[in-house]
């Protein structure tokens, strides 16, 4: 009894700590894709934050991730997925959940937003799966 | 305010025909759903770092006359270890900005030894050499990204040790010494392009409510409960109107209780 106990613990404890350590496939081909499209944000001196966020998002749906970003600095917000996903996007509100104008690139699985905040404080970006079907995102950003 | 003449440099850089521009403004996002947000130490809680370069925008501050003195390395309290741990890394990103070789190396090596006290791994000891490499090449880009990227190899060493909650500590203190040292800058020589950095209140927040979902033991700890129980106050100190620089006095209230904080943590006897 107590053998079962703590292998139903271990299971239990792996998922829990399994999202924390392990990504699938789709996150690292994601985390992948997404670095490459960071690389010309590099070359004009923006420095990538060595941090991401990788998630499924589905069709006509969207994650949303809290940023704290400074006035002074000008960001890219960029996000990559697998072919399944045909047409993506990026956008950037502020912390009352106003849009804020960004520029913008726009390939298939890729996407970036690019932002200057006036204002220090809290940011959301937005990912969305505009078309294709429901696969892994990852989101980094570059900030100079 | 985006970037100017920046966009056919990047298509370019990118080779790509994709479509680049301003796209027209999407719907609002009601309260409830940005109460939902994903939230992670990861991207929501600012690197030293990116304070510290929106901080220098206006002008290069004495990033030399910011310098502490060393601090102990025989704690033995491991929240204390962490708290000093996210201070330390802070201190690396301030030599840096300062260019100060020698300083990189010294604060490299007190990183990595408190990283031992803790049992990191050594993926995050090897990266104590390549600091010293990168600091006597003076490669100071490659060393922020060292820095970088040895506060995350602590912070996932921690999480596949079961150590998960010593995280945010290292995130606050790194937080915190961040926030000492732009105050104390600002009160030198106040221009309010650069006292808008300070404005920071839902990193505090989001901070606290880490902590109170640590361990109750850990929680609990002379130390960590004081530090917790400041940051109210805290978060309340920069909270400052959207676009609106803080005045000298408002940042002198920041740095006074951010340095009391320090001060705290940084206290040997405090240890237990």
């Amino acid at each position: 009894m107590r053998g079962r106990i703590a292998i139903l613990f271990s299971v239990v404890a792996f998922g829990l700590a399994a999202p924390l350590l392990a990504q699938t496939d789709e996150e690292v081909e994601a985390h992948k894709l997404v670095l490459d499209l960071t690389g010309a944000f590099s070359n004009d001196g923006f420095k990538l934050r060595d941090g991401h966020w990788t998630g499924t998002i589905k069709p006509q749906e969207r994650a949303l991730i809290a940023v704290n970003l400074y006035a002074g600095n000008q960001y890219w917000f960029s996000a990559a997925a697998n072919t399944k996903a045909k047409k993506i996007s990026v956008d950037v509100y502020d912390e009352t959940g106003k849009p804020m104008v960004v520029e913008t690139f726009n390939e298939g699985g890729r996407a970036s937003a690019g932002f200057s905040p006036t204002t220090s404080g809290q940011y959301f970006v937005s990912l969305g799966l505009l078309e294709g079907e429901a696969t892994a995102f990852c989101l980094v950003y570059s900030y100079k | 305010m985006i970037f100017p003449g920046r966009f056919t440099a990047i298509a370019f850089l990118m080779g790509t025909t994709a479509a680049f521009g301003a796209e027209s403004a999407p719907a609002p996002i009601p309260a409830d759903q940005l109460a939902k947000a994903i939230r992670t130490d990861a991207l929501t809680i600012p690197t030293p770092g990116e304070l510290f370069a929106a901080f220098e925008k206006p002008g290069k501050p004495d990033w030399a006359g910011q310098y502490r003195s060393p601090i102990p390395m025989t704690y033995r309290n491991r929240g204390q270890i962490a708290l000093n741990l996210g201070g330390l890394i802070a201190d690396g990103f301030i030599a840096v900005e300062a260019q100060d070789s020698q300083q990189v190396k010294n604060i490299g090596t007190d990183i990595i030894k408190l990283a031992k006290a803790l049992g990191v791994s050594e993926n995050v000891l090897s990266r104590g050499n390549s600091i010293s490499e990168f600091a006597e090449n003076s490669e100071w880009d490659a060393l922020q990204e060292e820095l970088e990227a040895t506060q995350n190899e602590v912070k996932a060493s921690m999480q596949s040790h079961s150590d998960q909650d010593l995280v945010i500590l290292v995130s606050l203190g790194g937080w915190i010494r961040g926030t000492q040292v732009v105050s104390a800058s600002i009160i030198k020589n106040y221009d309010d392009r650069s006292a808008k950095v300070l404005r920071q209140p839902a990193v505090v927040n989001f901070i606290h409510t880490k902590i109170n979902e640590i361990a109750p033991d850990l929680q609990n700890e002379p130390l960590v409960k004081a530090v917790s129980g400041q940051l109210s106050a805290v978060e309340k100190l920069v909270t400052f109107q959207p676009g609106k620089a803080p005045t000298l006095e408002e940042v002198k209230k920041v740095n006074q209780a951010v340095s009391k904080l320090m001060e705290d943590i940084q206290n040997k006897t405090e240890a237990k």
